[in-house]
């Protein structure tokens, strides 16, 4: 009786005191409004700045409808729980962040919080944006800050209680919000570090590529070994990466800058809009990128290695295998017109044994692809490929599927695959209605010239 | 020899499983008014309606056409008896060289069978694949919209005038 008692006692204490933390960390003041600064306020360099960090950040690919007006919000993320909507972040000063002081756009970059105090839903990765520096939140909020204003409301989220009350947001940052910030590793190179600070930070990589709990946050134990975006499978980018070539810096920072590698292939689904943006950015920062991921895929092993060396050798023969299935006959019809040509961009397809998506495990990818192809970017030389959606029933993508896995990769055939197909069908409609488009043009005027 | 199902009749037809349909269309059936263009699927010159919906002929090899039903402009109407986009297109002389107007034809009327009514945004998001170079981009759009209400009066004829017009 007295024990227990004790121990009710000792119980009561840690709840009210943990009662008392967690209030501490759930509630947050609002910071109060300002009047929208005038645009002349902010240095033009800063917001030149700025718009670098923005679409370093891929700020644009969340906030912006397809067709609708940047920054403007309302673009439905799925997530696991329902979708959220994205936020208008244009200067508006009812619907947008124009009465933000540049203290309320850093504490939602760095905790997640709105400028009225409510808690922010992880769908904004904050868990990454806290590592930006103070110095990069004043050029990113002097870049929104001097955009068009828009009057837009987002809808509400959809989300089914527990989860739609904020408040649920203050558990899940005490688990999974580290405020640490960014810190160098002094044994490695100023670029390599430079590379981490953008990737850890407000490239957030990891938010697509690696896997998340089933809470919905990045499994750190995981990182970049894989995730899920928008019906899309981001491969894993590190040791376990499946493409038949690895990777290396030199490779990562073409195909990041560029949104196209020989050896790999092209940027497409929402990677296309990384690889536009990542086009207009300084070149030391993807080579930065690319030198910090290089180091995350790992020096390839000598199997590895030749694996990559024997992928690309068969690249370059020419195969004279009589067609025998219906999936090899629609290759051969189909595909390997551009993919067996020896082209170059956009008139011929890399070699489907360099492959990423055929190797990896998840063939949404591939399924997207054939279903939709790959639309040309207006006003540039960019790659191209029809899509099959309308005259390939999901029996015959299924097909085409099956034989492209045996043909070019050694990995065991997938399973499940009309079912995948009818999946990206109906996901691949909503994907290509809704999200932002590759509007952006690559900035890079060494790409124009080249095919 | 397959069996090919082009403008409601069966054709036996002596081509390879990855022989493009437009190959097939145009070289042994002499149905020319699909054309080629690119080669690659991305002008629209050849698009054909293949169960219902617009494909890309260059790209769609046979082996992909077994037990469908294939429409080619021929299919819709004839020089006597133009169907209502062919009407259409006349009428808003949407054509100028018209070496893409076949394709753009046949993207619309799948439109139309699917979308009596469309929006500008409607039509301009169908025919942005199509590619033309004489510019006549604002006549076809409206041709596009003339045949709709085409359509919809042919709807209102006594069947025996004939449905396919």
């Amino acid at each position: 009786m007295r024990k227990s008692g004790i121990i009710g006692g000792v119980l009561a204490v840690l709840l009210l005191g943990g009662g008392g933390a967690f209030f501490a960390i759930a509630w947050h003041p609002a910071i109060a409004a300002i009047d929208p600064p005038p645009r002349q306020s902010f240095d033009a360099s800063l917001v030149k700045r700025g718009r670098e960090l923005a679409a370093l950040g891929n700020c644009a690919n969340c906030h912006t409808v397809r067709g609708g007006k940047n920054f403007a919000g309302d673009l439905a993320v799925p997530t696991p729980f329902g979708p959220v909507y994205s936020s208008n972040i244009t200067p508006d000063a009812a619907t947008g962040i124009g009465r933000w002081s540049e203290e309320a756009f850093r504490r939602a970059m760095r905790s997640g919080v709105d400028r009225e105090g409510r808690h922010l839903y992880p769908t904004f990765p904050y868990d990454h944006f806290t590592n930006v520096s103070d110095e990069d939140d004043r050029a990113l909020y002097a870049f929104l800050m001097t955009r068009e204003p828009i009057h837009s409301q987002a809808r509400e989220n959809q989300l089914a209680f527990p989860l739609n009350q904020r408040v649920v947001v203050a558990g899940w940052k005490l688990l999974f919000l580290h405020r640490d910030g960014f810190q160098a590793d002094l044994a490695r190179s100023v670029e390599w570090n430079r590379g981490a600070y953008l990737v850890e930070g407000l490239a957030h990589c990891g938010a697509c590529h690696t896997p998340r709990n089933a809470l919905g946050a990045e499994r750190s134990t995981a990182s970049f070994a894989g995730g899920d975006v928008d019906n899309w499978h981001a491969y894993p980018i590190n040791t376990q990466s499946p493409a038949p070539v690895p990777w290396d810096a030199d490779a990562l920072y073409a195909y990041l800058r560029e949104g196209f590698h020989p050896d790999h292939g092209t940027a497409r689904g929402p990677m296309a809009e990384v690889a536009s943006n990542l086009s207009a950015v300084p070149a030391s920062d993807v080579h930065a990128i690319a030198s910090y991921m290089a180091d995350v895929f790992g020096k390839p092993s000598p199997v590895r290695k030749l694996q990559g060396e024997t992928a690309l050798a068969q690249a370059k023969l020419a195969t004279a295998t009589p067609p025998d299935s219906q999936g090899a006959k629609i290759y051969a019809g189909a595909c390997a017109g551009c993919h067996e040509s020896g082209r170059p961009p956009p008139y011929g397809g890399i070699h489907l044994g360099l492959s990423t998506a055929i190797n990896a495990n998840d063939p949404r990818n591939l399924a997207n692809i054939m279903l939709s192809g790959v639309r040309s970017i207006e006003g540039e030389r960019s790659p191209i490929m029809p899509g099959f959606a309308a005259v390939m029933n999901d029996r015959e993508v299924a097909a085409l599927l099956a034989y492209l896995r045996s043909r070019f990769s050694a990995q065991p055939a997938w399973n499940d695959l009309e079912k995948t197909v009818a999946e990206a069908r109906r996901t691949q409609t909503a994907y290509i209605q809704n999200s932002a488009g590759p509007a952006n043009a690559p900035a890079d005027p060494a790409q124009r010239d080249k095919p | 020899m397959m069996t090919l199902k082009v403008n409601g009749k069966d054709h036996q037809v002596d081509a390879d499983a990855d022989t493009p349909l437009l190959y097939v269309l145009r070289d042994d059936l002499k149905l020319n008014a699909a054309k080629f263009g690119c080669g690659l699927g991305q002008c629209g010159s050849c698009t054909v309606i293949v169960d219902g919906k617009a494909v890309l002929s260059c790209v769609t090899p046979m082996v992909l056409l077994e037990g469908k039903q294939v429409t080619t402009l021929e299919g819709l109407g004839s020089n006597s008896a133009p169907a209502p986009i062919q009407r259409a297109f006349m009428e808003e002389q949407a054509a100028q060289c018209g070496y893409c107007i076949a394709g753009m034809m046949m993207r619309a009327q799948a439109l139309l069978q699917r979308t009596p009514k469309p929006t500008d945004e409607q039509i301009r998001g169908e025919l942005v694949l199509h590619l033309c170079r004489c510019g006549t981009h604002m006549r076809i759009i409206r041709a596009v919209k003339r045949a709709a209400r085409l359509m919809d009066t042919a709807a209102l004829t006594p069947a025996s005038e004939g449905s396919a017009r």
